[in-house]
């Protein structure tokens, strides 16, 4: 462990500890851009994928990990994003207004959907999210005029302001000194990597210093306990509706570029399933962390590609060999992904409650004081239950 | 005079919906009272449920009766089991990882039921299927009948075990105050694992009661649990009427919005009252709830 001894008030301001932090995050943050150079375009699909799964889990991260809030209904803010993007983008407006305007109007729901039921007990917010999960799913297939029901919405290229000496070949562009300036659409999985980076970035910055400010603190006294952050004069009710607000508003975007994605928008690519994978991201990472959100979506995205490789080698293997037969048709048998994400939720919660993030934090922390590692840095405190009800 | 042979059977339909809805809202209100963990695997608990008992009749060949008693007593052991296997390490913890590990619970059980039952869907016929009793010009379904029959004995005998027996009054103990009740001498986490097993009895019950009225089933039928979940809000969390009668409303809403409103929108009805609720008044129909003291 790492003591920073701080000689100057801006050391307090930085948005990292010490250089180590500075130099990892800006290793990090090279080997993102400079990823497509080098991989082939299936795994900048891939990268694409897994971008757009840690900007959707931060925002769940920022409710679920940072406030406390349980939340189910993420597919929903996903897929609010992804299809007020593809209408606005129908409709004309043009690619970085669209972005954010969807990601408003998801962090509006959220906001609906949060001043109700936040003033009540934790699970009240589960229940109801995973209400509006399912409604949004119902109105997305009966909205047809907007949404296109179940044919789905195709969702045009983005468009960028662009000037360039050769003439744009699509829309309304004007010359201007020899120049040619117009919209353009920008599409191939590159361009979708370099948007999904800069909005990774930007939300993590952005959550990074919510975090740092009162109100982030606010969200974190209210996930430690509500009673002590209300008699310390926090406004319950405000913070977690803004902490849930801008949980919507960060999935949402996510949702705007995950219909880049996908391409084609239909009520099914949102279902509830969504919902408990970005909180598997968010319990696998590491609840709490914007690190985990990251490290949970790699490892999301790993697992969902790995399963198949390896339901095939072992059918491969064992076809036919009759000891094993229970084992072709284990790897086989329907529904084995959400099964092993099950598994995992449970076992992660149970053993490493502190996820991916947290492990290495450890480790760190192990080889930084070694010998004097002690179990007990890292160990919760655990608190009883004296309830809530009168009778 | 037809539309009110109508709606008798909506009226009917609904009640027996609604038992069932507020059986599987019992199973975790049962759980919720007595240790303020809600359980988001309660559907797929009853799912399992189900599917034993089918494995007992269908499989096993076993008389009905006494495959009904079977699946209870094994529900009760399975209950138990995952509460010490999983639940019981998560005492002490925040409230959300037991949310989240009962939904992680859930997903596991269903992609085991499907692998061991092997089959998609499951048809599974008890006495009561497809039988009719016939009241003055009014026909309704035995085994709609013998649903709210069942809710009926089902919750007589909890009340009883709960205010009437040595161990329901631990129960309640433990439910209001862990510490002092473990100070008392009650064996806090046995009563745990105890109540885990009752809703899990409940919950098997449940199952075999939905089997005349859904048909089929399959792995997935847990997903009704969230309607369920949508009554125990509508009568008061924590309230052992309230999750009755609460399933009882959403049951009647579903069937009468499926009728009056347009094909397609009963479920968006259900969860417009849900969020009605929340709305205007969030302490549910038998409130439970009062601020807690520091």
């Amino acid at each position: 462990m790492r003591f920073v001894f701080k000689t100057r008030y801006e050391q307090d301001l930085k948005l990292w500890r010490h250089a180590g932090d500075l130099r990892g995050y800006g290793f990090f943050l090279a080997l993102l851009v400079l990823f497509p150079a080098v991989a082939d375009v299936y795994f900048v699909g891939e990268a694409n994928l897994l971008l757009i799964y840690a900007i959707a889990a931060l925002g769940l991260m920022l409710s679920l990990g940072f406030t406390g809030m349980v939340s189910l209904g993420h597919s929903a803010f996903l897929g609010i994003g992804a299809y007020a993007h593809a209408y606005f983008l129908q409709q004309g407006v043009p690619f970085v207004f669209s972005l954010p305007l969807a990601a408003l109007l998801a962090g509006a729901v959220g906001v609906a959907v949060g001043l109700p039921t936040l003033r009540m007990h934790g699970i009240y917010l589960a229940i109801a999210t995973l209400a509006v999960a399912l409604i949004t799913q119902d109105i997305m297939s009966k909205w047809s005029s907007v949404t296109g029901g179940f044919d789905g919405l195709p969702v045009a290229g983005p468009d960028f302001l662009s000037i360039q000496a050769e003439e744009i070949n699509r829309g309304g562009w004007f010359e201007v000194a020899g120049l040619h300036v117009g919209w353009v659409e920008m599409w191939s999985p590159t361009s979708l990597y370099y948007m999904c980076v800069f909005v990774l970035v930007f939300s993590a910055w952005m959550v990074r210093n919510l975090m740092r400010s009162p109100t982030g603190r606010a969200f974190v006294a209210i996930r430690d306990s509500e009673i002590s952050a209300q008699s310390m004069g926090i406004n319950l009710a405000r913070y977690k509706t803004t902490a849930f607000g801008v949980s919507a508003f960060i999935t949402g975007m996510a949702g705007a570029l995950f219909g880049h994605q996908i391409s084609h928008l239909a009520p099914d690519a949102f279902n509830i399933f969504i919902s408990i994978e970005l909180l598997l991201i968010c319990v696998v990472g590491g609840i709490g962390t914007i690190q985990g959100a990251v490290l949970g979506a790699a490892f999301l995205i790993a697992l969902r590609s790995s399963i198949p490789i390896l339901r095939d080698e072992v059918t491969a293997t064992f076809d036919g060999v009759g000891a094993m037969e229970w084992l072709v048709r284990f790897v086989n048998a329907p529904g084995l992904e959400a099964g092993v994400f099950g598994a995992l939720l449970v076992l992660f919660i149970i053993f490493e409650p502190f996820g991916l993030y947290g492990r290495w934090l450890k480790t760190k922390t192990y080889f930084d004081l070694f010998p004097l590692y002690k179990k007990s840095t890292f160990a919760r405190q655990k608190s009883y239950l004296k309830t809530e009800r009168l009778k | 005079m037809e539309s009110v042979q109508i709606y008798i059977a909506l009226l009917v339909n609904g009640l027996a919906l609604g038992c069932i809805y507020g059986l599987i809202a019992l199973g975790f209100v049962l759980i919720y009272k007595a240790t303020e963990m809600v359980n988001f695997a309660q559907g797929d608990v009853m799912m399992v449920g189900a599917f034993v008992a089918f494995g007992l009749v269908a499989g096993l060949a076993i008389n009905f009766w006494v495959a009904l008693v079977l699946t209870v007593a094994i529900m009760v052991v399975f209950g138990f089991v995952l509460d010490v296997t999983v639940i019981r390490r998560l005492i002490g913890q925040p409230q959300f990882s037991i949310v989240m590990a009962t939904i992680g619970v859930g997903y596991v059980l269903r992609f085991f039921a499907a692998y061991f039952a092997n089959v998609e869907q499951i048809a599974f016929l008890t006495p009561f299927t497809g039988k009719a009793v016939q009241f003055a010009q009014v026909t309704l379904d035995a085994g709609k009948l013998a649903a709210v029959v069942g809710t009926l004995i089902l919750c007589t005998t909890l009340y009883l075990f709960f205010q009437r027996t040595r161990l329901g009054v631990a129960m309640q103990a433990a439910s209001q105050n862990q510490l002092a009740a473990y100070y008392m001498g009650i064996p806090v986490a046995m009563i745990f694992s105890l109540i885990w097993g009752i809703s899990a009895g409940v919950a098997g019950i449940t199952g075999i009661m939905l089997m005349p009225i859904a048909n089929v089933m399959d792995p997935s039928i847990g997903f009704i649990a969230i309607k369920a979940f949508a009554g125990a809000v509508v009568g008061g969390f924590g309230s052992i009427p309230g999750a009755v009668v609460g399933g009882l409303i959403i049951g009647l809403v579903e069937q009468f919005s499926d009728y009056l409103l347009p094909a397609g929108y009963k479920d968006i009805a259900v969860y417009s009252v849900l969020l009605a609720v929340m709305i205007f008044r969030p302490q549910g129909i038998f409130s439970q709830m009062g601020r807690k003291k520091v």
